[in-house]
C-alpha cells in the first residue's frame, strides 16, 4: 500500500462517519464516538500525505481506476495536503468543543441527531475542495460543504437564523450557479474540466476568451472567500450560528475559496496575473473590513469583520504572483485557519460565561474568569500581529513580499496592511478592554446566581444567565490557542513547506506530471 | 464548433428572467428566479457539450455521430444539487412563514442597531467616557 492510496480517506471516511452516525441517531454516545474517530483518522491521514507530498511530490489517485485522463482525480500535492491537515485538527479540535458544549447543555440547544452526520458531511466536502483535481469536482466539493453548512446555518431554525441563513443560502446558491456557468464555459472552449489537462489547452485560446473565464472564475472564488466587494454577505450571516458552527464556518469555508483561487491562478492563469485588480480588491478588503470590525459592539460581529479584512492579506499575497508572496499567503492561510476559529470558540466561552458577546454588556471577565482572560488575549494578540506570534511572522512574509516587488501598487498594500495591522490590534484590544478589563457588572462575578440585568427599556430577549465554564469547553479550546502559539515555535519548518508549494506552484510541472505523467493528451 | 442559436436564445431569457426574480424581496419570488437561473445554466451546458448526436453506446451509434455525454452527466449532477437546494430552501420559505406571517427578506438588525448607535454616540454627553447606560441599547443577536 502506498501514501497515493490513502489520498481519497480524508473524503471518504467523514461521510462514511456520518452515514453511520446518522443511523446511530438515537444513541448520542455511540455517534459522538464515530464522529471522533473519523476526524481523528483524518487528522491522522492528512499528515502522513503532507509528509510524503513534501517527500515525494504530489500523490494522484484516479478514482475507479479510469484510464487518466477520464476518470475523476484527485491530488495532494503540498499546498492540499497542508490544508487538509490543519482543517482537519481545526476541525476535530471544534467538534471536541461541541461536544462539551452539547453535554453541558444537555443537549437541549443541538438537536445531536442531525448534528454530528451534518458536521462530517462538511468536513468531507471541505476534503474533497482541497483535493479535487477537476474544476467539476471542486464544485461538488463545494456544494457538499455549502449544504453541510445550510443547515448547519439554520440549526433550530429560530427566527434569527432563518433571516441570516436566507441571505447566506440565496448568495452562496448565486455564486454556484457562476461556478457553474463558468465550468459549462470552460468544457465549451477546451473540451475538459481536469485541471492538469487545463492547463495546457487554456494557453491556446485567444486572449478575451481565457479573460473571461478567469473573471469568471475568480468572481466565484471571491464571493466563496468574501472579498471586498462580495463580502457583504459574511458578518451578517455568521454571528447568528451556534458558537461551534460559527468557529468551523470562520476557519475552513472561506479559506476554501482562498485555496481555489489560488490554485487556478497559479495553474490556469499563470500568465495573466491580474495583479493590478487584485491588489485593489486585497486592499479595499482589508481597509472596508477593519473599519467595520472597529464599528462593532458585539464580539463575534467584531470577530466576523476582521476575517473578512484578514483574508485581503492573502489575496495580497496571492496577487503579488511571486513565489514569496505566495509562500506568504500560504503561511498566513494556515495561521488564520487557527487564530479565527480559536477566537469563535473564546467568544463563545464568553458568551457563556458572560451572558452575551455584547460590548455593552459584558467587563470585568479577567478577574471573573482569569483562563478565559487568557484563551482571549494570546489568540488575540496573535490576530493583531504581536511578535512573537504567527500572524506577526504571516504579515511580515507578505510585507516583505510586497517591497520586494517593488511597484508603488506594492507599497500602498503594505502601507494598507499595516494599518489594518494596528486597526486589528485597537479592535481587539477595545473588546479586551470592555470585555474583560473594566469593572465587572454584579452578576457575571457570581455565576448562575443572580437575575439577568435585562430592564425595561432594553430590546430584545433578556440575556441569558451566565454559568461557569465547563472543562470540556475550556480544554480544546486552550488546545486551539497552544497550536497557534505552537505555530510560531515551528514557523522555520512551516515556512519551509509553504515555500516549497509556492515554488511547487509557479512552475506548474509537478502537478501536470504527477497527474498525466504521459504528457498532456 | 456551432452552437445551437434556439438553446442559447432559451438559455439567456431564462437567466434574465431569473435575475429579474432575484431581485424581489420575497423569499418565495428569489426561489424561482434561481430555479429559473440554473435552468438557464443546465441549458447553456448542453450547448457547451456540442451538437446533438446519436446515444453514445458502442455499437448503437457511430463514434463519430455520438452525442458529448461528460457535460450531460454534469448536468444531471447540477440537476440533482439544485432540487436538493430548492427543497431547503422551500421549507426555509415555509418556516420563515411560521415565524412571522411572511417570508420577505429581512433587513440586517445589527446593522440598523450600528446606525442607531452611531446617532446616540455624537448626541451624547459622556462620548468618551464609556458608560454604558449612555448608549442606545444594543439589541442581542439571540439570548
Amino acid at each position: 500500500m502506498t501514501a497515493a492510496s490513502l489520498v481519497p480517506l480524508p473524503v471518504v471516511l467523514p461521510l462514511l462517519g456520518a452515514g453511520v452516525a446518522l443511523a446511530l441517531g438515537r444513541w448520542a454516545h455511540a455517534q459522538r464516538a464515530v464522529s471522533v474517530v473519523a476526524l481523528s483518522a483524518s487528522v491522522a491521514i492528512a499528515a502522513i500525505l503532507l509528509v510524503s507530498a513534501d517527500s515525494q511530490g504530489p500523490l494522484v489517485v484516479w478514482i475507479g481506476g479510469w484510464p487518466e485522463p477520464l476518470g475523476i482525480s484527485l491530488v495532494a500535492d503540498r499546498l492540499s495536503a497542508l490544508m487538509l491537515l490543519v482543517s482537519a485538527t481545526v476541525t476535530l479540535a471544534v467538534l471536541v468543543y461541541s461536544l462539551g458544549q452539547g453535554v453541558a447543555d444537555g443537549t437541549r440547544d443541538t438537536p445531536l441527531s442531525i448534528y454530528h452526520p451534518t458536521y462530517l458531511v462538511l468536513s468531507a466536502g471541505v476534503a474533497n475542495a482541497f483535493l479535487a483535481g477537476d474544476l467539476f469536482n471542486l464544485f461538488v466539493g463545494f456544494e457538499v460543504l455549502l449544504a453541510a453548512s445550510y443547515v448547519l446555518m439554520t440549526l433550530t431554525g429560530t427566527g434569527e437564523r432563518i433571516r441570516a441563513g436566507t441571505t447566506y443560502v440565496v448568495v452562496s446558491l448565486l455564486s454556484s450557479l457562476l461556478f457553474l456557468t463558468a465550468i459549462a464555459l470552460v468544457y465549451a472552449a477546451t473540451g475538459t474540466v481536469n485541471l492538469a489537462q487545463l492547463s495546457g489547452r487554456l494557453a491556446d485560446l485567444p486572449d478575451g476568451v481565457s479573460l473571461i473565464l478567469q473573471l469568471l472564475l475568480l468572481t466565484t472564488f471571491s464571493i466563496k472567500a468574501a472579498v471586498f466587494p462580495l463580502s457583504a454577505w459574511l458578518p451578517d450571516s455568521y454571528p447568528t450560528a451556534p458558537a461551534p458552527v460559527t468557529a468551523v464556518f470562520a476557519g475552513l469555508l472561506t479559506k476554501v475559496g482562498v485555496y481555489a483561487i489560488i490554485r487556478t491562478q497559479t495553474l490556469l492563469f499563470p500568465d495573466s496575473p491580474l495583479t493590478d485588480l487584485l491588489m485593489w480588491a486585497a486592499l479595499l478588503t482589508m481597509i472596508v473590513g477593519i473599519l467595520g470590525a472597529v464599528a462593532q459592539s458585539e464580539i463575534k460581529r467584531m470577530l466576523s469583520f476582521t476575517l473578512v479584512s484578514h483574508i485581503g492579506y492573502m489575496v495580497f499575497g496571492v496577487a503579488l504572483a511571486t513565489t514569496a508572496g505566495l509562500a506568504g499567503a500560504i503561511f498566513y492561510v494556515v495561521h488564520h485557519i487557527t487564530i479565527q476559529t480559536t477566537l469563535f470558540l473564546v467568544a463563545g466561552l464568553v458568551e457563556r460565561r458572560g451572558g452575551s458577546t455584547s460590548l455593552n454588556r459584558l467587563g470585568g471577565l479577567a478577574t471573573a474568569s482569569p483562563i478565559l482572560g487568557v484563551l482571549f488575549f494570546v489568540p488575540a494578540m496573535n490576530l493583531g500581529g504581536i511578535p512573537p506570534f504567527s500572524g506577526f511572522l504571516g504579515k511580515a512574509g507578505l510585507l516583505q513580499a510586497g517591497v520586494a516587488a517593488d511597484r508603488p501598487l506594492a507599497y500602498l498594500l503594505v502601507a494598507g496592511g499595516v494599518v489594518t495591522s494596528l486597526l486589528t490590534l485597537y479592535a481587539v484590544a477595545k473588546a479586551w478592554n470592555l470585555a474583560f478589563w473594566r469593572a465587572a457588572p454584579a452578576e457575571i462575578l457570581e455565576p448562575a446566581g443572580t437575575a439577568p440585568r435585562g430592564s425595561a427599556d432594553e430590546p430584545g430577549p433578556p440575556p441569558a444567565t451566565p454559568v461557569a465554564l465547563p472543562a470540556a469547553m475550556v480544554a480544546p479550546t486552550a488546545g486551539l490557542v497552544l497550536v497557534g502559539v505552537a505555530l510560531s515555535v515551528v514557523a522555520g519548518p512551516l515556512f519551509g513547506v509553504a515555500d516549497r508549494a509556492a515554488v511547487d506552484l509557479r512552475e506548474r510541472s509537478p502537478y501536470v506530471e504527477s497527474v498525466l505523467p504521459g504528457g498532456v493528451p | 464548433m456551432t452552437a445551437n442559436l434556439a438553446l442559447v436564445l432559451t438559455a439567456s431569457v431564462l437567466v434574465a428572467a431569473g435575475v429579474y426574480l432575484v431581485l424581489e424581496r420575497s423569499l418565495t419570488r428569489v426561489l424561482i428566479g434561481i430555479i429559473l437561473i440554473s435552468n438557464g445554466v443546465n441549458i447553456a451546458f448542453l450547448v457547451a457539450g456540442g451538437p446533438a448526436g446519436g446515444a453514445p453506446i458502442v455499437g448503437v451509434t457511430e463514434p463519430a455521430r455520438m452525442s458529448d455525454s461528460l457535460p450531460q452527466a454534469m448536468v444531471l449532477t447540477a440537476i440533482v444539487i439544485t432540487l436538493g437546494i430548492t427543497a431547503f430552501l422551500l421549507a426555509m420559505a415555509y418556516r420563515s412563514w411560521q415565524l412571522t406571517g411572511h417570508d420577505e427578506v429581512q433587513d440586517d438588525v445589527e446593522d440598523a442597531a450600528i446606525r442607531r448607535l452611531a446617532v446616540a454616540d455624537a448626541e451624547s454627553r459622556s462620548y468618551d467616557d464609556g458608560d454604558d447606560d449612555e448608549r442606545a441599547p444594543m439589541p442581542e443577536a439571540r439570548p
